[in-house]
């Protein structure tokens, strides 16, 4: 998936991946990160 | 090796409280948008004898091993147990009757009411149970049911329900202040009754070697936020469930990070035993009421009983260090420092590692390892996975990574070194510290050596800071 220029909205998880990997992963491939938040589910 | 503080008595407790899973923070909030969801919900819910029978809620309790839940065929909720029993080794199952009695004899503000009829049976068994005394429980004023609707009618108050019956009321406690709402301070006053709960039933177990008042310090590690508009979540709830409890000689502090507070405070009351502050200190987390119900909307669709239907209580008592009990290994401690970085390697790194590291251990040296011990049976169908065991996968990857076990011995390791899930969601209980209280007695028994406790806390929900938490130790024999 090519995202650069792209505009992303990041729902990380907890026990998963967390928002802020997911956020310097996108952004590292050029992406636009709008919105970042890590849930927990207990 | 240095004497650290010792771990002497646990107490786990658990409250029935279907009347008040409508007011779980989920639940509330889906009714305030939708009343006609209210008898789905309701139809939902268990008996006292289908939560006493519950075989999660028996090991919560301290009346059958967790690890016994492995062998027990699923759905747990169709899996009875044939000799349950509300009394349990670690603590009490309390009823909904009971609850509220306990809620109307911890209500200094005298904002909360309750009907006669509900009164007189709760009394009754809490007296059974030697958790009351007759005489302060006389001292209670019941409510008539024209008083209680009343206040409910003017908007001033919200009900209490015992199935369809209204039975009492929660009066807000200031006109315009979110901090005093009926909903928040039912919440806090349920925190403090369970909590209250947990102490006096940790007193019962060590007397008659000791009294209340030979307890000096009390740690809380509630979810709770006690204040007012001027300082919401201020605090001191430590100090409101000591006086309750009747520990005339202590006073206390609440520690807070998420669901790490109550193993935060356990490590904090041994650093201040060891630094000669105080010889015994009492640690102590009543139940979240925003967590009831948390999942119901799964649990409905499935057809299952609401099983977030239970508040959890615990209660812990650290003393100087003798060499019956086991030790709070003070020199392995693990923390999630800011730098950590928030990845679950990093985590575990910190948490598990760095521990067994500061020991000199390797992960099989460790015969127990306890963490968030949520009850798989409540998390799955909501998809939230089996928490426990997501753990135990990470623990064991990095120690296979680390090259302390083998690929193919990952499974055995979690079966050997891990626990089934069987505590209520609510974090701060569910999170290590529930098992204390089987950990003694297994060491006690001579049947174990050390276990590793581990709590993390979603610091990030609060959005202050995008970092999560976590606090670990070993306990050992």
């Amino acid at each position: 998936m090519d995202l650069r220029g792209k505009r992303v909205l990041v729902i990380g998880e907890r026990d998963g991946v967390n928002a802020p990997a997911i956020e310097a992963c996108v952004r590292s491939a050029g992406a636009d990160v709008l919105y970042a938040e890590t849930l927990c589910f207990v | 090796m240095t004497r650290y503080p010792v771990i002497t008595a646990v107490a786990n407790v658990l409250a029935h409280a279907p009347g008040l899973v409508r007011y779980g923070s989920k639940p509330l909030r889906d009714l305030a948008e939708d009343a006609a969801l209210l008898p789905r919900l309701t139809e939902r819910l268990r008996s006292y004898l289908d939560a006493v029978a519950y075989p999660p809620n028996q090991a919560y309790i301290g009346n059958r091993a967790p690890e016994t839940l492995r062998a027990l065929p699923r759905p747990w909720y169709q899996s009875a147990d044939p000799v349950a029993s509300p009394d349990g080794a670690l603590g009490d199952l309390i009823d909904e009757p009971e609850l509220y009695s306990l809620l109307k004899l911890s209500d200094r503000a005298r904002l909360m009411q309750v009907d006669e009829a509900l009164l007189a049976r709760g009394t009754e068994g809490l007296v059974r149970r030697s958790l009351v005394s007759a005489a302060e429980m006389d001292r209670l004023a019941p409510a008539t049911s024209e008083a209680i609707a009343r206040v409910i009618d003017t908007g001033e108050a919200i009900p209490l329900l015992a199935g369809d019956r209204v039975v009492g009321s929660m009066t807000r406690g200031h006109e315009h202040d979110e901090s005093l709402t009926a909903n928040v301070l039912l919440e806090n006053l349920v925190a403090k009754a369970t909590g209250v709960l947990a102490l006096r039933r940790l007193l019962r177990q060590v007397e008659p070697r000791l009294a209340a008042g030979e307890i000096e310090f009390v740690i809380a590690g509630s979810e709770e936020a006690v204040g007012d508009r001027y300082q919401r979540g201020g605090g001191n709830i430590a100090k409101a469930i000591a006086e309750g409890a009747g520990l005339e000689a202590a006073t206390g502090f609440d520690v807070k990070s998420f669901c790490a507070s109550t193993l935060y405070a356990l490590f904090n009351a041994a650093a201040l035993i060891h630094a000669g502050v105080f010889s015994r200190v009492a640690v102590v987390a009543g139940g979240s009421l925003a967590k009831l119900g948390m999942k119901y909307r799964a649990h409905v669709a499935r057809s299952m009983p609401i099983l977030e239907d239970v508040l959890a209580g615990i209660a812990i008592l650290v003393e100087r260090g003798t060499d019956a009990d086991p030790v709070i290994r003070l020199d392995t401690l693990g923390m999630h420092t800011v730098g950590a970085g928030s990845s679950q390697q990093a985590v575990v790194e910190a948490l598990v590692m760095a521990p067994l590291s500061k020991a000199r251990y390797r992960l099989d040296d460790v015969d127990r390892y306890a963490t968030e011990m949520h009850n798989p049976e409540i998390t799955e169908p909501a998809g939230s996975g089996d928490v426990p065991t997501g753990n135990y996968r990470l623990i064991a990857a990095l120690g296979a990574l680390r090259g302390e076990i083998a690929r193919d011995r990952i499974a055995d390791f979690i079966a050997a070194r891990g626990l089934p899930g069987y505590a209520p969601t609510q974090g701060h209980i569910a999170s290590a510290v529930c098992y204390l209280g089987h950990a003694l007695g297994a060491m006690r028994a001579g049947k174990m050596k050390r276990a590793l406790f581990m709590a993390k806390g979603s610091l990030f929900l609060g959005r202050m800071t995008e970092a999560a938490d976590g606090v670990s130790f070993i306990v050992e024999a």
